[in-house]
């Protein structure tokens, strides 16, 4: 029988979404009358070719440089966890540069780059080189923009994967050791495709988030991302707010594409959880188990960067005498 | 230190298959085994028993490396694990030729440890392809003739998540046996089990037992250390406070010690 109860009230709740929605009404209302937005212009600038010409440019960059920063990111990751001291130190230091200084100041350096290095030598120090390119020739501002960004964002990146690493269980490793696979196969064929469950939400998050920082290459300076340009067309015509809202709707349309393509791939991956090994007396068959090793919990509204569940632990004797 | 060979005497002596001599192990300041002695024959099944914390599982990840010894040497068919002896000095090894002798070495795990990533088969077949280079079609027909002998015939494509404890154990056992181990070490296989499904794994060890594989067993299945064990050690606080033949210490537990571990768990 169904329980006849008087449900709990809470008219607070009412009274604050009624005003919300009186806020939000109003504020639309009197921003589609305001003229300073210039709506006929946003719709003007919407699908102005130069525009969308730029967003095309801002997801080349987006794109191009996470890919370089998700490979660079795993190598680095797996350099911080090798039992090699200078190979992790390497990491380390890598890490310490990129991730400590602005990314507005690395895409700064990287355009004056051609004054630091007017040229690229390939062959033996000290020695005439074999091969030797003019840097200005060598590298356009395009190619510098991907450079900074992806060597930034590869930092965060390799904590990221090394997250995803350390949340594999220590008996992985264990097991892939004692049937004598040396090191770097225990990682590739063990270790890392494990560690994709945890490795891929937060990876989303730095696509959405890797889209905006784009804006920044200005500083490069490269201006044919959707930002910069829509601020030069305004400087045109002296009218930039509508220009600014066209951006936004651009970078908007993209981060709902890429959040919903990110949605996806975690309702994927989550799949992955129950897939662990049955520990002890539970669960025989459900295939539900515990997890042994610390899973940073990642929630695709939380900021990417997560603990590590380990910080100081070396790997379990990878294979080597003290 | 002596030699194994020159100790016994004739040059044709065949070494034991696992010989540890003063073995100690720290980790940090905790002294976790005390210079333990012991021999394993070719063929034997040595039980190891022991109170949680005395050192079993330490005992059996030196003989695989899988630990630094702190003190002592360990060899295993009659060649020093972990070191090479040159002109009476002892080198470290490359982390290669661990991986090497590792190759030799079966492990079994308590919580079984199967890659939840790959299917039984492929959790078979992984390490002879990856490790010795072996030819896949070859390497799947042998796999598929070891799931066969731990009865899992059937289970070849199932992955270890749809899988029962006890076929997982058994997935585990046949895949340290791909390696075609000269030496199996078990730690506990069957204490993450549930008490219905105890029986299949150890089923698995007795015929491989009969085999004539050399098995070293760290478990509470008094029964089966009865049934099957050549020989039982019973450690306590990182020694070896008893060994010998089962079913004498088993009925007649000389040390004091033993006999309170026993009356615990018989
Ligand atoms: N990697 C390690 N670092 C520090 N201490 C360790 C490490 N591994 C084991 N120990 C310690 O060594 C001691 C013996 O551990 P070990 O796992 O060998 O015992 P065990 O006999 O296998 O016990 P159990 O029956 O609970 O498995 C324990 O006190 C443990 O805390
Ligand atoms: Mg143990």
């Amino acid at each position: 029988m169904p329980i006849k109860a008087i449900k709990l009230r809470h008219p607070w709740r009412m009274v604050f979404a009624v005003l919300l929605v009186v806020i939000f009404v109003s504020v639309v209302v009197d921003a589609a009358l305001r003229p300073a937005y210039d709506w006929p212009a946003v719709g003007k600038y919407l699908f102005d070719r130069r525009i969308s010409q730029a967003a095309v440019v801002t997801l080349q960059l987006t794109v191009y440089s996470m890919v370089i920063a998700i490979v660079l990111g795993v190598i680095l990751a797996v350099m911080r966890l090798s039992p090699n001291p200078v190979v992790k130190s390497l990491a380390w230091f890598y890490l310490w540069i990129f991730r400590g200084t602005p990314v507005y100041v690395q895409l700064t350096i990287w355009g004056l780059i051609s004054l630091i290095y007017s040229s690229i030598d390939i062959g033996i120090p000290f020695m005439d080189p074999w091969v030797s390119f003019s840097t200005n020739a060598a590298l356009s501002t395009f190619t510098i923009a991907i450079i900074g960004l992806a060597l930034n964002e590869a930092a965060y990146m390799a904590e990221i994967v090394r997250a995803g690493l350390l949340a594999v269980d220590r008996g992985q490793e264990e097991a892939a050791t004692a049937l004598g696979m040396s090191w770097s196969q225990t990682m590739t064929r063990v270790i890392l495709p494990q560690s994709m469950r945890v490795i891929i939400p937060p990876t989303g998050n730095e696509v959405i988030s890797m889209l905006k920082t784009t804006s920044l290459v200005t500083a490069v300076p490269f201006s044919f991302e959707l930002f910069t340009r829509s601020r030069d067309i305004s400087a045109e015509t002296f009218n930039p707010i509508p220009l600014l809202i066209v951006a936004s709707i651009w970078y908007l349309f993209f981060t709902s594409i890429l959040m919903v393509g990110q949605h996806f791939l975690e309702k994927r991956f989550a799949r992955g959880v129950g897939d662990r090994q049955p520990d002890r007396k539970d669960a025989v068959g459900t295939g539900t188990g515990t997890l042994t090793g610390v899973v940073p919990v990642v929630d695709s509204g939380q900021p990417s960067v997560i603990a590590p569940p380990r910080q100081d632990d070396p790997p379990a004797n990878p294979g080597g005498v003290k | 230190m002596t030699d194994v060979n020159t100790q016994a005497g004739a040059s044709v002596t065949i070494p034991p298959m696992v010989l540890a001599e003063q073995v100690s192990k720290s980790f940090g300041s905790n002294e976790v085994l005390k210079s333990i002695t012991l021999e394993v024959k070719r063929g034997e099944v040595m039980c190891l028993v022991g109170p949680s914390g005395s050192g079993k599982s330490t005992f059996l990840r030196c003989i695989n490396h899988l630990e630094v010894l702190s003190a002592g040497r360990l060899s295993v068919d009659g060649e020093l694990i972990g070191y090479r002896e040159a002109n009476g000095k002892l080198y470290e090894m490359a982390p290669k030729e661990a991986a090497r002798q590792r190759r030799d070495i079966g492990m079994v795990f308590q919580r079984f440890n199967l890659f939840p990533h790959m299917t039984a088969l492929q959790n078979v077949m992984e390490a002879p392809i990856r490790v010795k280079g072996l030819p896949k079609a070859q390497v799947e027909q042998s796999a598929l003739d070891l799931l066969a002998r731990v009865g899992l015939a059937e289970r070849a494509n199932y992955y270890p998540a749809h899988l029962s404890g006890g076929q997982q154990q058994r997935v585990a056992i046949a895949r340290a046996l791909a390696m075609e181990p000269k030496l199996m070490l078990f730690d506990e296989p069957t204490s993450a089990l549930d008490p219905e499904l105890v029986g299949e794994v150890l089923d698995v060890m007795k015929g491989l037992a009969k085999s004539g594989m050399t098995m070293i067993v760290v478990t509470h299945e008094m029964g089966f250390a009865k049934e099957v064990a050549d020989s039982l050690v019973f450690m306590d606080g990182g020694v070896v406070v008893e060994a010998g033949d089962p079913d004498e210490i088993l009925t007649n537990p000389q040390h004091r010690r033993t006999q309170a571990f026993l009356s615990k768990v018989l």
